[in-house]
């Protein structure tokens, strides 16, 4: 029960932050989306041994958690949550990729280089979407994403989700301590048990589905989510957006950490 | 106001896996009557209720509402006449805000921003809500909810409102307030429940429903008062009416 208790806590504490008042969180959502976008195209488009070249790009999320008043606390604990995910995803090039690859005056086996570099786009990528829903709200992206043009359907996919993953998580909790309350010495918690626990849960969801379903159409929908936010691009948006952007191309197309490598080299005796 | 009537008439309905559901239920009810539909469960309230807007159709017998009846074919202006509070509210409450989820009904019937937004507005005052507006469904009490789900109905202004359980899962000044705002809504209602002292509260009239057919319809007092009528349909007296502890 604890388990899935704190999941809703930890899941609400993204939608509290969203709620407070920073010039940040003002900024039309749509610029931080597609900021966010380009930031993760950045990332990605590295080859496949990049480390050095990714490191100015912690300063996109740095700055932005700053300004928003996001603890750096709280992004970690969701990064440490999904990152088993990616170690697995990497775990096997070192052993794979023994191919030397030099880093300065050293040379280190690619594989190495690639899994850090998967494991620094990783950190970089996810803790800027966090950041991005901590500082625009998880509806508010949604708007963005379909003033910028996503598909309806999958917008309409997206709030829902979000709006009932908590109904779920809460009804989980329920059938779980239901479930603790009438478990005795180990009997009742194995396979069989989950079993009948994930099909019950599903068959609710199901229902909950049909009802949520009847009460839309009751209420006229007709297959369009009618989802209206008065959205202004102003200026402090166009700066916002075209500053960011014009940084990660210098980013991407200067290697600043051997620029700046090599300005300390020169200014050594 | 022939507009307003709501007229079942020998509804009969099966559920796909062939248990019967209603069988044979009939009324009629008029502009600006308030009437209670009890019964135990599994009686067919819901079923009976589900009816009204078009959400199931019957598989015998018709639904009128107005003069004319409710064909496929007018179940969206159905819809928008015939308002339905659902039991759960977190069936009803599906967009990212109050809000939003009040404007959900009335941007659906295509009204212009800025009658969308004076229809919010006016909801959420009745209900007492408007400081709630911003906030997200799944963050509010269970009262608060209620309150929201209504509101999202009378945003838009139907002619009847249909209620299925609306006490359940409320305290009592919840319940309390609960009646307050529904006795202000002097268009027809139509409130199903087992909570008698609700119905006591709030309806003049109730109909017993009992395996799907009606068998009573008339005065609530003069039904609640009919002991073995009750009791043959799975009810009691409302505690309010068992004198040694009651009110009366």
């Amino acid at each position: 029960m604890s388990r899935i208790a704190g999941a809703i806590v930890h899941f609400g504490a993204l939608d509290t932050l969203s709620a407070s008042g920073t010039p940040l969180h003002r900024l039309d959502p749509r610029a931080k989306v597609v900021t966010t976008l380009a930031f993760a195209a950045a990332v990605a488009s590295f080859g496949k041994y990049a480390v050095l070249p990714l490191l100015p790009f912690a300063l996109f999320p740095v700055a932005l958690a700053s300004a928003g008043g996001v603890p750096f606390g709280l992004l970690g604990r969701r990064l440490l949550l999904a990152l088993p995910f990616v170690v697995l995803v990497g775990a096997l090039n070192p052993v794979l990729d023994r191919m030397p690859v030099s880093l300065g005056p050293f040379a280190v086996a690619g594989g190495w280089m690639s899994f850090t570099s998967i494991l620094l786009r990783f950190v970089l990528t996810v803790s800027a979407a966090l950041v991005l829903v901590a500082v625009t709200g998880f509806h508010e992206v949604c708007a963005a994403l379909g003033r910028l043009g996503v598909p309806r359907p999958l917008v309409t996919q997206l709030l829902v989700l979000h709006r009932y993953l908590f109904v779920l998580l809460e009804e989980a909790g329920r059938m779980e301590r239901a479930r603790s309350l009438r478990t005795f010495g180990g009997r009742g918690r194995g396979l069989p048990a989950s079993g009948a626990f994930l099909g019950t849960l599903l068959l609710r969801t199901w229902g909950r589905a049909e009802r949520i379903h009847f009460s839309m159409l009751a209420r006229g929908f007709d297959g369009v989510l009618r989802f209206e936010r008065p959205l202004r691009f102003g200026a402090a948006a166009v700066l916002f957006t075209s500053g960011w952007i014009a940084l990660f191309l210098a980013f991407r197309l200067v290697d600043v950490p051997r620029l700046l490598g090599s300005f300390l080299a020169a200014a050594a005796p | 106001m022939s507009h307003h009537l709501v007229i079942a008439d020998r509804l009969h309905f099966r559920y796909p896996d062939g248990t019967p559901a209603l069988t044979g239920a009939s009324f009629r009810i008029a502009h600006g009557e308030s009437v209670g539909i009890v019964g135990a469960n599994g009686a067919g309230k819901s079923t009976l209720l589900m009816h009204l807007n078009g959400t199931l159709l019957p598989d015998s017998g018709e639904v009128r509402i107005g003069e004319e009846p409710l064909t496929p074919d007018r179940i969206p202006d159905v819809r928008r006449r015939v308002g339905m509070i659902f039991q759960d509210p977190d069936d009803q409450l599906f967009m990212p805000t109050v809000r939003d989820d009040v404007a959900f009904g009335p941007l659906n019937m295509g009204l212009p921003p800025g009658e969308v937004e004076a229809r919010v507005t006016a909801a959420l005052r009745r209900t007492g809500i408007e400081e709630l507006a911003a906030r997200p469904p799944h963050r509010l009490s269970g009262g608060e909810k209620r309150r929201a789900a209504i509101a999202s109905v009378l945003a838009m202004s139907p002619d009847v409102l249909v209620l299925d359980e609306p006490s359940a899962g409320l305290d009592p000044h919840g319940r309390r307030a609960l009646i307050g705002l529904l006795r202000e809504f002097t268009h027809t209602k139509i409130v199903a429940t087992h909570d008698l002292d609700l119905v006591l509260d709030l309806c003049e009239r109730t109909i017993v429903l009992d395996r799907g057919t009606v068998r009573a319809d008339g005065k609530t007092r003069e039904i609640f008062a009919d002991e073995p009528l009750l009791a043959s349909c799975r009810l009691e007296k409302p505690l309010s009416m068992q004198g040694h502890w009651g009110r009366s």
